[in-house]
């Protein structure tokens, strides 16, 4: 019990790092949330304002939205370590290297769901949407489509700030990889957008769920092996 | 495995026999579909070239699994070796599948469920090569390459439910399928004789690639310790 109490203790220490750094330097949440905003404003100039067309292709245009941006965070996660010269000091911090994982994961998680809340909203004005009525729903597929793109997306990260090219290399790696992600949130978004109710999306919410239980084991065992020196 | 490599020639001659002897049965001796006609039989080189490009990304994931077990980089030779085939046995069957999907149903290309799932694999195993081909360090090239790799493999299953419940339109698998086979005898025969030229040929590529993998761990090796003395 207080080894697991030990591994939260330390998640929570790592977090609360990144949010600390987050909140003085504002350097990662605040160009997401201006790139957020200016996807939802060059996907209306590529699709133009057909309001019929936009309702069908909405979905899409959400998740799009969110991957794009929470790509943006989750390259800044480890390339902000490296380039202060961090990463030794991370290696070093006592304990299983797992709570490093979880805690960068739960960071990278809060900040790509803080600029979600803001292209929900955003986009319901935009695109002329009522996303008010159904949002218990979206924000769920919101969760478990988010906490599914980081799991993979934490590990990635961590890996490709070593290479060359890096900032190519992690989109390249990861979407294909969130396949199963990107299907299953824009499919249930767009059941749920389309008036239908949780039951209906249930198959998709298991394959979220699926995804992100299993990726939740394989990464921090996979994470050991990502930061070896 | 030096033993392994003296047999390469032995494999890449009874590959190229098999496959000469399953593709005149295929092209020339065996009988038309009823159905398709005469484009029906790309089938010949479609189905072996997809399954051979499976057991090598199958051993991919064996060769990451016991890299990250035993920390012996000859794994690691085997994993890359079997990747960068298996991605381009990816790329025939796309492509000849292409050719035959524009005769039979009018198109090059189409969301269809294992068309997708083809297209995933080779974009995740495209972008391993990517991976391995920016790692400076070999041996944290091949941690990442054996990380990626497992997690891939990971990955198809999930990718397969998603693909399905999204569409599906390509007909059912005519050989792996419950129930035996589903191909006329006079069809099942070339098709069985070029699965075993391709498997054969996949191994003297892998041979040959791994051999060709060690030399240049030899050669890096000699030029680490030259600079060390230097």
């Amino acid at each position: 019990m207080s080894a697991i109490g030990e591994v939260v203790r330390r998640t929570w220490a790592m977090t609360r790092k990144d949010v600390t750094v987050e909140l003085r330097a504002r350097e990662r949440v605040n160009a997401m949330l201006f790139f957020a905003a200016l996807v939802l404003f060059i996907f209306n100039f590529a699709l133009g304002p057909d309001r019929e067309k936009l309702r069908e292709v909405a979905p899409g245009l959400l998740w799009l939205a969110f991957l794009f941006t929470g790509m943006l965070g989750l390259a800044r996660s480890f390339q902000a370590e490296r380039e202060n010269d961090c990463f030794e000091e991370l290696l070093l911090t006592p304990g299983d290297r797992e709570s490093i994982y979880f805690g960068k994961l739960a960071g990278n998680v809060l900040f790509m769901m803080m600029a979600e809340a803001l292209i929900l909203p955003l986009f319901g004005i935009l695109y002329n949407l009522d996303v008010w009525a159904q949002l218990p729903s979206l924000a769920l597929v919101a969760v478990l489509g988010t906490v599914g793109f980081s799991t993979i997306g934490t590990l990635l990260a961590a890996m490709t700030a070593h290479l060359r090219a890096r900032e190519v290399m992690l989109p390249l790696l990861l979407f294909p990889l969130t396949v199963p992600v990107i299907l299953g949130s824009v499919r249930a978004t767009e059941a749920i957008l389309s008036g239908g109710g949780l039951g209906e999306v249930s198959h998709w919410l298991k394959l979220l769920a699926g995804f992100d239980v299993i990726f939740l084991v394989a990464c921090p065992l996979a994470f050991e092996f990502v930061l070896e020196e | 495995m030096e033993r392994a490599t003296r047999l390469a020639p032995s494999f890449g001659a009874a590959a190229a026999v098999m496959l000469a002897v399953g593709l005149y049965l295929g092209l020339v001796a065996a009988p038309p579909d009823a159905v398709m006609g005469e484009v029906q039989r790309i089938m010949y080189l479609h189905v072996p070239s997809i399954l051979t490009a499976y057991l090598a990304f199958f051993i991919v994931f064996c060769a990451s699994v016991l890299f990250l077990w035993k920390r012996d980089l000859g794994f690691d030779a085997v994993a890359v070796s079997s990747a960068e085939i298996g991605v381009v046995f990816t790329g025939i069957t796309l492509a000849t599948g292409s050719i035959w999907g524009k005769s039979t149903w009018g198109v090059w290309w189409t969301w269809d469920a294992r068309l997708t799932l083809t297209a995933i694999l080779f974009t995740i195993y495209m972008g391993y090569l990517m991976l391995r081909s920016f790692a400076e360090d070999p041996q944290a090239g091949a941690r990442y390459g054996a990380v990626l790799a497992i997690l891939g493999f990971l990955d198809i299953p999930l990718n397969h439910f998603a693909v399905y419940w999204w569409r599906t339109l390509h007909q059912p698998s005519s050989l792996l399928r419950p129930g035996g086979p589903s191909v006329a005898q006079a069809m099942l025969v070339p098709l069985l004789v070029n699965m075993l030229g391709m498997v054969l040929l996949y191994t003297y590529f892998l041979l040959r690639r791994v051999q060709l993998e060690q030399r240049r761990h030899l050669i890096l090796e000699g030029r680490l310790k030259r600079g060390r003395r230097g």
